[in-house]
């Protein structure tokens, strides 16, 4: 009986289905289709070149004729990239975490607690969206010189430990649950500090992930900044590493795509699991923000 | 003491303290990393300054100095080009793909996936890709597909004309997957009850786009055309690593603010040149801000 029901609702589908088909229907899709495969071309040429070698570069091929993982072993070993890869990771988690932690709690107090002087702080805070990270830099420096903050992890972190757009988005959501929650827990006796880490965050785990998404990527990506404050070598994060290849590997196309490729193919495939989320995230914090 | 202190508290009064207790790592993280650089960065823009020696104090010159720099104007007009052109192209395409892949049922999520895998790359690598692409033959792949359809071959980034948008390019490009999924997101918050009534009234495709869907997706759009103006005023990964001859060449002819700033501060160690043309970057924004929140009241 239920084998034969849910055949019934299959039939009704394809039925339903093939009702759409219907030749314009059919163009829009092949259109839409063929420009998201244009989208995804320059990665896929990327893939392709670095199992190139030297002498196949110069034909236009999407599969290589012989196929060699070379110019990975090339850039593993005969360059800083697994350094690079390091740097990056520490920082961004490191950036990542502290921006959960205090985004969050500073959202939580903003959202949760009357107390005289709350607007000015959440108005204070606001502002700092509207002041751009290149005005900043040059304060930055200075003071990274003075306090020989230069060419260390916290130098490339220090910036980004907080973030006011993290703060509003967090607010937002912590608006949304229920003062009785809180006082409940008050009246049975938690701390402050427990509310809010035990009972207040649990409940807004798709903001701190679509926050740890964000923060975690723009970490990931972010070229100006570190670029400045290091300047040597080992201490570089990916995007600074693969710009230095720049002269050194300059006409060497297959290594530098070698490269690009282990600077992309992470993010592409956290994004593969995470696809779900990260595409919500982005309409949450677009809508709310 | 302090124990008795707190037990002699009202509730208000503990929670009250609580909040400043939570708040006290944060305000000093916003005063020292934020407020204090944006006043040093204002205060630096009025001194003579090369990092090493004393801060001395030249007034405006550094603006006037600014004023009169022809390379500014070129490097000032360089940085909207980026934006009033991309801005617009990109939400175009944008729009046009989010609206027919909203109705796209059959491999939507994939297709969505693969408009949106470019958001997701480091703009250095993709920058190396792009500039790849952009070689004279043998190698660079834009120039064969040319040569198979008869076309001469195109100096792209070695050219004063194109090397600006060729940097545009992957710009726009890695930017289209967060419009499109931004304004997917717009237009499926329109209540079905609008479509619904549209249709019974007899209102073709045309009409439903113009009168329901355009409308609706108005603050959506004046949303993405700050972000992205802002996005592409700030523009300097792409340029920095793209273009040839020189860091915004050839012949400045690709150079936005924010590398000029860069120079200026970081190889010529002119601090207070940069840190006033950060100021100008800053009332540029401002403006786009400023001028958003003017639509967004016009809009109630």
């Amino acid at each position: 009986m239920v084998h034969a029901e849910t055949e019934m609702t299959d039939n009704n589908q394809i039925i339903e289905k093939l009702e759409e088909l219907n030749p314009k229907k059919i163009i829009i899709w092949t259109i839409v289709f063929l420009g998201s495969i244009v989208m995804v071309t320059p990665i896929i040429f990327m893939v392709s070149m670095s199992f190139k070698t030297g002498q196949e570069v110069y034909l236009f091929s999407l599969f290589p004729e012989k196929a060699t993982i070379k110019n990975y072993i090339f850039v593993l070993t005969e360059s800083k990239f697994i350094y690079w890869g390091l740097n990056s990771l520490w920082v961004a988690t490191f950036s990542t975490l502290s921006v959960l932690f205090f985004d969050s709690l500073v959202g939580y107090t903003l959202a949760k607690y009357s107390f005289r002087g709350r607007e000015i702080i959440f108005v204070a805070i606001l502002s700092t969206l509207m002041i751009p990270t290149e005005m900043l830099i040059i304060p930055w420096y200075m003071m990274s010189r003075e306090f020989g903050w230069i060419d260390t992890y916290w130098g490339i972190a220090f910036p980004g430990l907080m973030t006011g757009f993290g703060t509003f988005l967090m607010r937002q959501f912590f608006m949304s649950l229920p003062d009785e929650l809180i006082e409940a827990a008050r009246i049975d006796g938690w701390s402050e500090f427990a509310i809010w880490w035990k009972i207040a965050m649990p409940l807004v785990v798709p903001a701190l992930s679509a926050l740890a998404i964000f923060h975690f990527l723009g970490n990931w990506t972010a070229f100006l900044w570190p670029l400045i404050i290091i300047n040597d070598p080992d201490m570089y994060t990916i995007p600074v590493g693969l710009a230095s290849f720049n002269g050194e590997y300059e006409m060497n196309w297959e290594i530098v795509m070698t490269a690009s490729c282990l600077a992309t193919i992470p993010t592409l495939f956290v994004f593969i699991i995470l696809q779900k989320y990260i595409i919500k995230g982005i309409m949450l914090a677009g809508l709310k923000g | 003491m302090i124990k008795n202190f707190w037990e002699n508290l009202t509730i208000n009064q503990k929670l009250a303290i609580t909040a400043w207790v939570f708040l006290a790592i944060p305000i000093i993280f916003y005063v020292t990393i934020r407020f204090y650089p944006t006043y040093e960065a204002f205060y630096v823009s009025f001194m003579k300054w090369n990092l090493l020696g004393a801060k001395k104090y030249i007034g405006f010159k550094n603006y006037i100095r600014i004023y009169n720099d022809e390379d500014f104007w070129i490097v000032l007009w360089n940085t909207i080009k980026y934006a009033i052109i991309g801005v617009p192209v990109s939400l175009l395409i944008s729009f046009t793909v989010a609206y027919y892949l909203n109705e796209i049922k059959f491999g939507h999520q994939t297709i969505r996936a693969f408009y949106f895998i470019p958001f997701l790359t480091t703009a250095i690598a993709m920058a190396w890709v792009w500039r790849w692409f952009y070689q004279p033959m043998p190698i660079g792949y834009f120039n064969i597909m040319l040569s198979w359809v008869g076309i001469p071959q195109q100096p792209f980034l070695k050219s004063i004309e194109q090397g600006l948008y060729a940097i545009m390019a992957p710009a726009v490009w890695a930017g289209l997957g967060f419009q499109i999924v931004i304004f997917i997101a717009g237009i499926r918050a329109i209540p079905k009850s609008h479509f619904e009534a549209a249709e019974i009234d007899g209102a073709g495709r045309i009409q439903i786009l113009k009168e329901i869907i355009l409308p609706a997706l108005k603050p959506t759009t004046i949303f993405l055309v700050v972000i992205s103006t802002i996005g592409f005023l700030r523009i300097f990964d792409q340029v920095y690593s793209m273009s040839e001859d020189s860091a915004g060449g050839p012949l400045n002819a690709t150079k936005p603010l924010v590398l000029m700033i860069y120079e200026y501060a970081f190889d010529m160690y002119k601090l207070g040149r940069a840190s006033a043309l950060t100021v100008i970057l800053f009332l540029l924004l401002f403006t786009v801000s400023i001028l958003q929140l003017w639509f967004m009241r016009k809009q109630k």
